[in-house]
Formats: structure tokens, C-alpha cells, sequence
């Protein structure tokens, strides 16, 4: 009877441990560095107007992964050039990395509130009604909150939102995929009509359509015949179903990959496949050494090291802060030279310097189509697409421009996005 | 003369000594997780401990997280202790935890501001309650009526239970397709446990411990609970005496998944404010464990539901301050584990010295 008891607790053991794994993390560790007594909260004078002295200053970072995911490896990356940038000792950083999004989110903001931080950055889109929570109940602390939509209608004033505008870099990532379309088809390996680009998105709201969109817009500026399949994961981070949705598009013709999902799932799998891919965040180079072109991705540290100026001077913080190329915010990663069509360099110097001046639009209502209606005629139609009208003048739509979360959320014509 | 070890079964052993035991094996387990913790981060393992305590009860909001992590799986472990004391391997508590937590947060949206909160929040634990009846149940009967195996089914409800709460992340998500819920009625707070004497946590303590003291009581003195243990030690033995076994093992799953599902209105109302597939932890299989661990008493679960939460959450702190990631916790929480399990074995054995041929 015994002996069956302990087996049997095993089996439970064995089954617990397993289907936990599966489970993901649910526990939210953290990494970084804390000084090792600091509970009592010491959070005096971090209101906007007041200024507070640089070597008092505390910076809190709940981050939803850790350095080994690319997404919050980029924004590590920038919390690290604004403690360059302002000066800041290790201990005026605090980390909270792998934060579920949880109670755990708000359980971690209030920590840092205890350990007397200044300002705290929360870097997911789920993280945002929890750091509302907790700016609602510490309006002395500052919170501010990547891809969120909600800090203009939070009536909070210690509430922000940032971004960037991401999708200048990914319209330039682009034109390198399309770029290298055209070689193959030059090359004779494929035919115009099979121009077929194959998407990794993570879910199907705005942030990522607009994202792959203005990918596609970049592409076809340079390889008129190209069409694009969005495969969805339902997950920020899941390498092997990444790399697994990656092998599916591929098997169902697509020639080149790329992706809005934080791993390094999809350019394993385009390397293992010998097809050509277009990253997210950081470079895929070590990742496809033959196969990855480039990625899109931005410099967080502008973001970080403004928003704790305005801590440090006792300014107020940007509502909504979304920032491109203008500003140096957005860019992609460096060129897998011998990997790119010839000629990439220069043609995206050339789109850079159009982004950099203000020329050029992304989203240019004349060179797309929704449904075989320009967005104009759309709204003009009336109905639900009536809300795009804030966004549709001087002949585009102003992404990013009236809040900092991405708002363009339409499928256009030439997109296939496979919601299942 | 040959000298060696063997290990030989015991009869009886006294409670003092199992204690005994237990004991030794979670400074054992202190004693290695020091170990390796020294050395990851080469610091000294005073510095390590102190962080862990600083950690778990370092300041009033830690020591409340410990607490209500605590609570949250004591509520599951009462759970499924009738179930477990019937021998039915009740593997679904993470399914049931789900429908449960689905149906509260459901009920906040709905309901929210249309009714007085408190009656809000008596219809959701008793309609969360329901949910996991529900989920307990279509197992139970399956097994009481034809003798399927409830480990497979269980644990298969609970890959519908995730579906399920898929369905209705996505039916409730702002904005559509982004996956997230967020926190439900942030502003009227609605459906959301009060504060009680200034504690936030105050109800989930409430709950949760009368929760477990009903179980106690309803194992120990009720005529229901002796059935589930003759029901449990002999399934023919309980027919012989009269026992309606089926009925038994479906009233008993019943109770179980009620609980449970009521544990995920207890999660949903009480911490978390809104429904995703990370509500549960976890806390469906640990407390499997709990309550293993703790021979369904609910003291011993108490303690060991409390020590598993103060080594989790001060193991957030070692992390934090030794610059390691959130599996350091988890390889801490797997060697406590991983003791604590061994200790039963020598509770059940013991380790005689072996002289000359004297054992063939």
C-alpha cells in the first residue's frame, strides 16, 4: 500500500513538474541588482515640479522576459544606455525581469514603490491596467507603460505611454526583403507571382497588423507583385511554435519570412529551411547566419533616458511619446552583407534619409487599397470605418502620431491574415 | 565479516519521529539549496538567507503576497483532499481553478455596478463554485459509471478548461485580438473582495481558512467523510458495508471541484482582477503535493503551504539581488521538493546495518 503511495506520488510529482513546464512561467523571478535592506518607502519629492537630485534617483523596469528574448533585450539594452547617458550607479536600477501579466505586474510595481523608486517602466501590453492600479493608489511615483493605449483616457497624471514608431523601421525592413525578392526573381529561382512573403504574428490587434503592413507596404514598393500570408501564435514569446508556424509558411510557398514575435524561433527555422528572413528587435544574424537580412528594431534608451530627465528636472512626462526616425529613435540592424540583393545599402540609405527628413510617409493612402476601396472612400462610406477619419489627411495615415500605441488596424489588399 | 546497509520496511513509527524526520529533511534541504545558491553567486549563504526572509516578509507587502500566495494554495490543497482521500486521482484542479475563475470574471463583467457588491460577490463564488461542480463532476460519473481511468480524464479537462478559457479571454479582450483581458472593473471595483480591517488580503484569509476548517471537520466526524475513506482504503469493502460507492464518488468529486472552482473566484475576485491562463501558477498540481505531503491534515498543510510560499517568494529576492533569473526559484522550490518527498520514504523504511552473512 505504501510502496503504491510513493509511486503514485511520483507519478503526481513527475506529471506536476512536466505539465508546469508547459505551463510557462508563472512564479515571475526577477533578476538584477537591490540594495539589500531597502523596504521603507523613500519616494518624497518624485512629482512633476519637483526636482529631484540624480544620485537620489531610483529607477524601477518590470520587464515581461528577460535578456534572453529579444524584445525585452532591446529595451535592457536602452535601460542600460540611459544609466550611461544620465550616470546612474547599478543600485539606482532596479530590475524585475519575467513579470507575468498578473497580479504579479502589480505586485512588482508596489515592491519597487517600497524600495523608493522615482519612476517605473512596464514593458508589455497586458502589464498596462496594473500599473494604472498602482499609479492610481502612488501618484508621487511615476509610471510609464510601452504599447499601452490607456494613459490619455486615464484622467491619470502620473500614468504615461510610449513607443516608437515602429513601423518606419519595419518599411525599411522591407524594402530590404523586397530587395531580395527581386534578386530571385532576377536569378530565375522564382517567378514574379511567387513572390510570397510568410508573416509570424503574435496576435491579431494593432500593434502587430500595423506592423506587418507597413512591412508589406516596404516590400512592394520595391517588388510590385508580392503577397504576404500572417500566421498568428497567440504568444509574445514561443520559440518552437515559432519556428514551427515559420516551417508551415514556408511549406505553403513562402519564399522569404518575417516576423513580429520577441524569439528567435523563425530564423532558426528559415536557416534550417535555406530561406531568406527579416527579424524583429535584434539581429537574427547569429541566429540565420546565411539567411537573416536584417531587423527591424529601435533605441529605447532615447525613451529612458528622456523620461528620467523629466524626473531628474521635475518635468512633466509626455502623455503619449512616439518617437521614429526624425529623432535617431528608429532604425534597423546592420546588413548581412552577402546575404542582401546588391544595390540594399544604398536604396535604404536613400528611404532613411526621406524618413529622417519628414518626406516620406508610410502609410500613403494612394498606394494601398482595402477590400478594392482607398481608405478615403472607406471612411467617406461611413459605417465603423468612420474612426480612421482622426487619423486620413494630407493624403496619409498619421500612424503613431495621435497616441503612441500604433492604431492602423485594417487587412489591405495583397495581405492574407489567417486568423484561426 | 561483511558489513553494509539494507533497508527493511517499518512497522509503525511514532508521529514524533516522522516529525523528527521531516524536520531534518527541510534543513537538509536549506542546508543544499545554500549550497547551490554559494555556488552560482560565490556570496556567503548568511547574506543568501537574509535576503530569503528579506524577500518573503521583508516589508508589509511582501509579507502579505506571502500570505495570500500561501492561502491560494491552501484553499486548493483543502480541495482536493476529499477527492485524494477516495484514491480518485483528481489531476484537473488547474481545470477546475480555470472554470471556475472564467465564470467570476464573467460575472464581473456582467454583473458589475448592476448589483450591490456583496451580493455580486455571493452569486460569483457560488455560480464559480457550480463551474467546477460541474468540471468534478463529468469525470466522477464517468468513473463511477463506467470505470474510466480519472487520472487521464482529469487531466485531459483540464487541455478543455484552457480552451475554454481561451474562448473567453476572447470574447472579453480589449482591444480585440490583443489577448488580454486587464484588470475588470478597475475604476468601480466591482466584484473586487473589499478591504477588511485594513488588510486588502483580509478576505482571502477568511475564505480560505474556513474553507479549510469545513473540510477538516467534514473528513474527520462527518458520516460522509468516513465513507469517502472506506471508499478510499477498499472500494469492495465499502460495497460489502452498504456503501453507495458511486454515489460517493461522484457527491465526493463534487465537493472537490467545487472548491477548486471556487479557489479560482477566490484568485480572480481576490488578486488577480482578471481571467488569463496564468491565474492559476501552477497552484493546481503544487497543491497536489501539498497535500500529499501533509496526509490531508490541515495543519500540516497550513505549514507546509506557508513554507513553500515564504521559500518561493524569498527566492524572488535572491534573484533579484544575486543577478540570477526567475529559475533560480524554481530550482530552489524542486530541492525542498525533492526532500521533502524523500523524507517520506524514510518514514516508511529505515536503513539497518548489515552484519556478517546475518542478512541472507
Amino acid at each position: 500500500m505504501k510502496k503504491k503511495l510513493i509511486s503514485g506520488m511520483l507519478a503526481v510529482v513527475f506529471m506536476a513538474v512536466t505539465l508546469a513546464g508547459c505551463g510557462g512561467n508563472s512564479a515571475g523571478g526577477n533578476s538584477g541588482t537591490t540594495g539589500g535592506g531597502t523596504q521603507e518607502a523613500s519616494s518624497e519629492g518624485a512629482a512633476a515640479g519637483e526636482a529631484t537630485d540624480a544620485s537620489a534617483i531610483k529607477v524601477g523596469v518590470i520587464t515581461i522576459g528577460d535578456e534572453n528574448e529579444g524584445y525585452t533585450e532591446a529595451h535592457l539594452k536602452g535601460i542600460n544606455g540611459m544609466k550611461e547617458a544620465l550616470g546612474l550607479s547599478d543600485d539606482q536600477v532596479l530590475l524585475k525581469t519575467n513579470i507575468p501579466e498578473t497580479e504579479a505586474a502589480y505586485e512588482a510595481a508596489t515592491d519597487l514603490v517600497d524600495q523608493g523608486c522615482n519612476i517605473i517602466f512596464a514593458n508589455s501590453f497586458g502589464h498596462e491596467t496594473y500599473m494604472m492600479q498602482a499609479a492610481g493608489e502612488f501618484p508621487e511615483v511615476e509610471f510609464c507603460h510601452a504599447t499601452g493605449y490607456q494613459a490619455a483616457s486615464s484622467g491619470l497624471t502620473n500614468f504615461h505611454n510610449y513607443f516608437t514608431a515602429i513601423y518606419q523601421s519595419r518599411y525599411v525592413s522591407g524594402v530590404v526583403a523586397g530587395m531580395k525578392l527581386n534578386e530571385m526573381i532576377d536569378n530565375g529561382d522564382i517567378l514574379p507571382e511567387d513572390a510570397k512573403i510568410g508573416y509570424v504574428g503574435a496576435f491579431p490587434f494593432a500593434e502587430v497588423i500595423s506592423g506587418f503592413t507597413s512591412f508589406y507596404l516596404g516590400a512592394r514598393s520595391v517588388c510590385p507583385s508580392v503577397t504576404m500570408t500572417v500566421k498568428y501564435t497567440n504568444s509574445w514569446a514561443d520559440l518552437s511554435l515559432e519556428k514551427e508556424v515559420a516551417k508551415q509558411l514556408i511549406a505553403d510557398g513562402a519564399v522569404l519570412i518575417s516576423q513580429h514575435a520577441d524569439t528567435v524561433g523563425a530564423p532558426t527555422g528559415c536557416q534550417e529551411e535555406g530561406v531568406p528572413c527579416v527579424g524583429y528587435n535584434i539581429s537574427m544574424i547569429s541566429a540565420a547566419p546565411d539567411q537573416a537580412l536584417t531587423s527591424a528594431t529601435m533605441d529605447w534608451s532615447k525613451y529612458y533616458t528622456y523620461a528620467v530627465q523629466c524626473v531628474i528636472d521635475g518635468n512633466a512626462i509626455d502623455v503619449d511619446w512616439a518617437k521614429g526616425y526624425p529623432e535617431g529613435v528608429n532604425l534597423i540592424t546592420e546588413l548581412n552583407e552577402g546575404v542582401v540583393a546588391e544595390g540594399t545599402k544604398e536604396k535604404v540609405e536613400e528611404i532613411e534619409a526621406q524618413l529622417t527628413a519628414g518626406t516620406f510617409h508610410v502609410f500613403d493612402t494612394s498606394t494601398f487599397t482595402v477590400g478594392g476601396k482607398s481608405l478615403e472612400d472607406l471612411i467617406t462610406e461611413g459605417g465603423d470605418n468612420e474612426k480612421y477619419a482622426a487619423y486620413v489627411s494630407d493624403g496619409y495615415f498619421h500612424e503613431s502620431e495621435l497616441a503612441s500605441a500604433p492604431a492602423f488596424d485594417l487587412i489591405i489588399d495583397g495581405i492574407d491574415s489567417q486568423v484561426d | 565479516m561483511r558489513t553494509g546497509f539494507h533497508l527493511t520496511k517499518r512497522d509503525t513509527i511514532s508521529p514524533g519521529k516522522a516529525w523528527a524526520i521531516r524536520l531534518i529533511a527541510v534543513l537538509l534541504s536549506l542546508v543544499v539549496c545554500g549550497l547551490v545558491i554559494m555556488a552560482i553567486t560565490k556570496d556567503n549563504p548568511v547574506r543568501v538567507y537574509a535576503a530569503l526572509i528579506d524577500g518573503a516578509i521583508g516589508s508589509k507587502n511582501r509579507f502579505w503576497n506571502t500570505i495570500r500566495s500561501m492561502m491560494l494554495l491552501l484553499v486548493v490543497a483543502s480541495g482536493l483532499t476529499p477527492a485524494f482521500r477516495m484514491r480518485f486521482w483528481n489531476i484537473g484542479a488547474e481545470g477546475q481553478i480555470l472554470v471556475g475563475g472564467v465564470a467570476a470574471a464573467g460575472m464581473m463583467i456582467y454583473f458589475g455596478g448592476s448589483v450591490p457588491n456583496a451580493v455580486l460577490l455571493f452569486a460569483i463564488l457560488i455560480i464559480s463554485a457550480l463551474a467546477g461542480i460541474i468540471w468534478g463532476l463529468i469525470p466522477a460519473f464517468f468513473k463511477a459509471v463506467l470505470n474510466t481511468n480519472e487520472t487521464l480524464f482529469t487531466l485531459m479537462l483540464n487541455y478543455v478548461a484552457i480552451q475554454l478559457t481561451n474562448f473567453a479571454i476572447i470574447l472579453w479582450e480589449t482591444p480585440k485580438g490583443s489577448n488580454s483581458v486587464g484588470v475588470i472593473n478597475q475604476a468601480s471595483r466591482a466584484g473586487w473582495f473589499p478591504r477588511l480591517f485594513g488588510v486588502n488580503d483580509a478576505m482571502i484569509v477568511i475564505l480560505v481558512l474556513v474553507i479549510t476548517a469545513l473540510v477538516a471537520v467534514y473528513m474527520r466526524y462527518s458520516k460522509q467523510g468516513y465513507e469517502i475513506a472506506v471508499v478510499g482504503e477498499s472500494k469492495d469493502t465499502a460495497r460489502y458495508v452498504g456503501i453507495n460507492v458511486r454515489k460517493v464518488i461522484m457527491r465526493t468529486m463534487m465537493i472537490s471541484g467545487g472548491i477548486c472552482g471556487m479557489a479560482g473566484a477566490i484568485i480572480v475576485c481576490g488578486a488577480s482582477h482578471t481571467i488569463s491562463l496564468g491565474i492559476t501558477g501552477g497552484r493546481g498540481f503544487t497543491a497536489i503535493i501539498v497535500a500529499w505531503m501533509a496526509h490531508f491534515n490541515a495543519f500540516a498543510m497550513a505549514l507546509v503551504s506557508a513554507f513553500l510560499a515564504f521559500m518561493q517568494q524569498g527566492a524572488i529576492q535572491i534573484a533579484t539581488q544575486f543577478s540570477l533569473n526567475e529559475n533560480a526559484s524554481e530550482i530552489i522550490t524542486g530541492i525542498i521538493l525533492f526532500f521533502l518527498i524523500g523524507s517520506e520514504f524514510f518514514i516508511n523504511y529505515k536503513l539497518e546495518r548489515t552484519k556478517g552473512g546475518a542478512a541472507q
